[in-house]
């Protein structure tokens, strides 16, 4: 022990890093890549739903033989292997590449969509045209840059759901879970929105993109001019498409999300969320765990929070505002109606819940509350068509262009080798901070911690893509009760001693913060954690 | 105010540290040698495995200690001099304390094996075995092979580390079955079989005779005592148990057996200086538990306990129901109450034993013949809630209760197939035959 080594730095080995199958599915799957990037730079193929099926496929067959080879052969059970010495996991030379090709493309794909090869106002030029076969096939209209990220998107939730699969192939919540989120990207987010595009070849149509599983504030656009004008000139159809989006924000979300935790949605339904535990896993364990970096989650996301409220506050009741005549909700009426709402919930929360939030929550809570009630005053007094201090719309392309373009798409996901997978879910999503806040106060869901059978060993917090620190809770035999939790069920799998459990159960003691574990004597159990 | 000494920053002496902080200002100062904070030794594995980096395994942040002014040391404490209520330190610092608690933890045994002192034959107990094991067995092509001497929960998880490597391993095991004189026969046999399903070369009932050094002073091949047969390899990890870390202690005047002797209060011979974790030994065992218990759960609660005793409120260390858990590469094992191995089993106790077909998952009962009375739980690839049968253990229910009831202990994660009606089945065609 007096020979101690002050060299605290091992580099371990990876035994190797691809096997065969591996590198002959990696090169199966940059072929498929190869013939996109080439497409990108205007070499024309022949026969274009030819080549662009070879692409896909290859793509889709390389991401799954490439699973095969790294999981076929291992018994079933986490193998996170070498996780912290492979390069592309490990924030090294690699991760570092694809995390600046991603964010290129996202650029791009958002702000120079011409060089993908756009053109709106005749034919389209590369890779967007060698899509157009296929959105043809789906919408009977030629490919704009989102249909090509749809499709994309589509098949790297479907691949890597698959290698996913596989690598959990143990554990029959994350199989499911998968399978959930797979269907939900293929059919409620790509296939049904092409179909009904196809409604609107008829006169009685005009309806938005819709993607009924995108609920409002994630899916911001829901309440933009033109998706309210496409839904309430589509008929029946489009009204009813309307009041489903209404009802999943006030109705649907609170049950079941009190029901079951924000999970639900967040690892099981949603399209974000589906691609981070997907083709983002390789990259969940580079979370940020720092108590800093929670003060700084906290902080952030429910900024954007109120940014979202106060935009579509003003959005919908410039709406309103344009025709006064027109519907029986006016626009005074709507401003009146969302400050009581706030107000009421607010005042719920208040009065409930006011333990159970931290003291900086609480000073962020008020501060939010008088912005916002603040604002919808400005406006409400002023009485000119200017919606706040801001113009609607300027408010509107801000979000858009800081929320909905730089945060979720560039951050989010081109810089899942560097942040980990959920930066956006963690930091952006305006979704998540109110699905957060209702399973934090109001909700059935808890990670139950298994007595004292923690060892403390980490890999838990290690693996939690939302930086949750769980060991902390665990090794005090407290249950996990914390907003930001998706329910991917991770730290439950990954955790060697069988700790950890997702549950539902009754909202009395979800929380049960020991001061000394069971385990101990009776008598010393009842000391100490009387307080 | 009065100043706490503590040697060791592993979970005993982090745990009292923790606690008597809760309970009050004193000045406290932790002395430990092997790294500078708090790091999880049960995760040592995942370290080389590559599942987690060392900061990962520090279950505080740096900024902890300050913030709860606990001060640090990182040094080796050479000597205890408790007529003056001094510590002398390797450099000849010397550092005073009014109460002392050692929390010295263990070291590797070696049961003086010719050649046991070679390069490239380590045990794995330490961050400092960590690093000499990066440097012997980096890869498959430093290392061409590995054996392991000694068949406890150490041993398998270094296979298990090495086998990620894909270096090849031969295990060598004195019993006749893994693990068996802890697991009933069923449970160890098949383990046995998963062992062996990850390709290691599980060698049973066999014993070292001696390591050969290569001209270098390396190891480069064992011989089996029973065979003679010489097996070469590059890396021999000696993994049969460990030993409370006391040498330093000797001739301080505190009271040595195996470990530091320790009273139900954990208070050694001298006033003031106490000893917790893996290095202290009970005079007497408490109920079953052995004297020196080397597992986490119990380096924690010592640490609990003793943080009453030296902020004022003298207790005894009372651990109740004997729980614990550990990992066979795959399978997760836990275990709750007393369930002793064939080799062991005392003429009360009786065994239920149940196997699922896919040779991953089962679990073994303990019975009081003559009561029925439930005496303990070992669960293999199946999670069990501690708190209910903790429950069930206090309130002396039977075996039929249990078994019965079996549903409500479960703890897998959702969804999963469950399988207490075919153990429920199982047990009452048993009942009847018998
Ligand atoms: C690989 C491995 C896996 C394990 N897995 C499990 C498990 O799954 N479950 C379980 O229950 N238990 C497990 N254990 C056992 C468990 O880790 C120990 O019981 C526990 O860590 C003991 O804690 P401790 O505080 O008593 O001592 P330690 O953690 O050993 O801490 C003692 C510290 O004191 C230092 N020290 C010693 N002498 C001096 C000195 N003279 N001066 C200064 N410093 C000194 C040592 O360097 C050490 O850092 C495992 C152990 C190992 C090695
Ligand atoms: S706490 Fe667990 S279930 Fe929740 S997000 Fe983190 S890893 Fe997933
Ligand atoms: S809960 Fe499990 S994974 Fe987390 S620190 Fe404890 S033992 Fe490790």
């Amino acid at each position: 022990m007096s020979t101690v080594q002050h060299n605290m730095s091992l580099t371990g080995e990876p035994p190797k890093t691809l096997n065969t199958v591996q590198k002959i599915a990696t090169i199966i799957g940059m072929f498929g890549l190869a013939i996109l990037l080439l497409a990108s730079f205007n070499v024309t193929f022949p026969n274009k739903a030819v080549w662009l099926s070879i692409s896909l496929l290859s793509i889709t067959g390389g991401i799954i033989l490439f699973a095969r080879g790294a999981y076929a052969n291992e018994l079933e059970g986490i193998k996170n292997h070498g996780v912290w010495f492979k390069s592309v996991s490990s924030r090294g030379f690699l991760a570092w590449i694809t995390g600046i090709a991603l964010t290129g493309f996202y650029i791009v794909l958002y702000f120079y969509a011409e060089y993908l090869g756009l053109n709106a106002n005749g034919e389209n030029t590369g890779v967007i045209s060698l899509f157009d076969p296929l959105s043809r096939l789906l919408n009977g209209n030629p490919a704009s840059q989102w249909f090509v990220y749809g499709t994309l998107y589509t098949i790297a939730i479907f691949a890597f759901g698959i290698k996913f699969i596989w690598k959990y192939r143990h554990n029959r919540y994350e199989r499911i879970r998968t399978m959930s989120v797979m269907f939900f990207q293929t059919a409620f987010a790509f296939l049904i929105p092409e179909f009904m595009a196809r409604l609107n070849t008829s006169e009685a149509y005009n309806l938005p993109y819709y993607d009924l599983k995108s609920v409002w504030p994630l899916n911001y656009y829901l309440f933009d001019g033109y998706s309210l004008d496409g839904l309430l000139s589509s008929g029946n159809l489009g009204l009813y498409m309307l009041l489903f989006g209404v009802a999943s924000i006030f109705i649907i979300t609170p049950i079941l999300t009190y029901k079951y935790g924000k999970r639900w949605y967040c690892s099981w339904v949603c399209g974000c969320g589906g691609l981070a535990e997907t083709a983002g896993d390789p990259f969940r364990h580079l979370s940020d765990k720092s108590m800093f970096a929670w003060k700084v989650e906290r902080w952030v996301v429910h900024s954007v929070l109120v940014f979202a409220v106060v935009m579509t506050t003003a959005l919908v009741s410039t709406y309103l505002g344009n025709d006064s005549n027109a519907y029986w909700l006016t626009k005074d009426v709507f401003l009146i109606g969302a400050g009581v709402f706030l107000t009421l919930i607010f005042a719920g929360i208040w009065f409930f819940k006011r333990d159970a939030l931290k003291k900086d929550a609480r000073y962020g809570a008020v501060g939010y509350f008088v912005i916002i009630i603040a604002l919808l005053g400005i406006h409400y007094g002023s009485g000119n068509s200017n919606i706040f201090i801001f113009e609607a719309a300027v408010l509107r392309q801000w979000y858009g262009f800081l929320i909905g373009a730089i945060f979720s798409g560039v951050i989010g996901t081109g810089f899942y080798p560097i942040f980990g997978s959920r930066v956006w879910c963690r930091f952006g999503c305006p979704m998540a901070a109110i699905l957060g806040l209702q399973q934090r106060l109001f909700s059935r869901f808890r990670i139950t911690t298994n007595g004292g059978q923690c060892i403390s060993c980490g890999n838990c917090s290690t693996y939690c893509e939302m930086g949750i620190d769980v060991r902390a809770y665990a090794q005090k035999g407290e249950n996990i009760v914390r907003a930001s939790c998706v329910g991917c069920g991770i730290c439950s799998a990954v955790c060697p001693r069988g700790v950890l459990k997702l549950e539902n159960g009754p909202m009395e003691s979800r929380i049960d913060s020991n001061q000394v574990l069971l385990g101990n004597d009776v008598d010393l159990i009842a000391l100490v954690n009387k307080k | 105010m009065e100043h706490i000494v503590i040697i060791g920053n592993g979970i005993s002496g982090v745990t009292a540290a923790r606690h008597i902080r809760k309970l009050s200002d004193k000045r406290i100062t932790i002395i430990s040698a092997e790294t500078e904070h708090f790091f999880s030794r049960t995760a040592l594995m995942y370290i080389y495995m590559g599942h987690m980096k060392y900061e990962h395994t520090k279950p505080y942040e740096d900024w902890f200690w300050e913030k709860n002014k606990i001060e640090l040391k990182r040094a080796y404490v050479n000597e205890v001099m408790h007529e003056e209520k001094q510590l002398l330190l390797e450099d000849g610092a010397k550092i005073s304390y009014d109460k002392l608690i050692i929390a010295v933890g263990s070291k590797s045994n070696k049961f003086g094996w010719p050649g046991q002192d070679l390069d490239g034959v380590q045990g794995l107990y330490s961050y400092q075995d960590l690093e000499t094991l990066e440097q012997y067995a980096p890869n498959k092509k430093v290392c061409k092979r590995a054996v392991i001497v000694g068949g406890g929960l150490i041993g398998i998880e270094l296979a298990e580390m090495l086998h990620t490597r894909g270096i090849p391993v031969t295990f060598l095991v004195r019993e006749s079955s893994f693990w068996n004189g802890i697991l009933p026969n069923g449970e160890s046999e098949m383990i046995n079989r998963h062992i062996k399903n990850h390709h290691i070369d599980l060698r049973l009932g066999v014993n070292l005779k001696e390591i050969l050094a290569d001209e270098n002073g390396r190891a480069r091949a064992v011989v089996v005592a029973e065979t003679a047969e010489e097996i070469p390899c590059d890396l021999v990890g000696l993994t049969a148990g460990v030993s409370p870390n006391v040498d330093f202690l000797k001739g301080s005047g505190i009271e040595l057996g195996r470990g530091v002797k320790v009273n139900r209060y954990l208070e050694t011979n001298v006033p003031d200086v106490y000893a917790i974790g893996d290095c202290a030994e009970q005079r007497e065992a408490i109920g079953k538990r052995r004297t020196i218990e080397a597992v986490w759960y119990t380096g924690r609660m010592m640490g609990e306990t003793i943080a009453q005793t030296i902020c004022g409120n003298r207790i005894q260390y009372n651990p109740g129901n004997w729980f614990n858990s550990a990992k066979f590469f795959d399978i997760e094992y836990q275990t709750y109450g007393w369930v002793n191995s064939n080799e062991q089993l005392p003429d009360y106790e009786e065994h239920f034993h149940w196997i699922h077909e896919d040779d991953t998952k089962c679990l073994t009962i303990a019975t009081h013949k003559e009561t029925g009375k439930f005496l303990g739980i070992n669960t293999f690839g199946i999670r069990m809630r501690h708190e209910v049968f903790d429950t069930w253990l206090t309130d002396d229910r039977g075996t039929d209760y249990v078994v019965q009831y079996l549903a409500l202990a479960n703890f897998d994660p959702e969804f999963y197939r469950s399988f207490e009606s075919q153990v429920l089945e199982a047990y009452t065609n048993q009942t009847i035959n018998a």
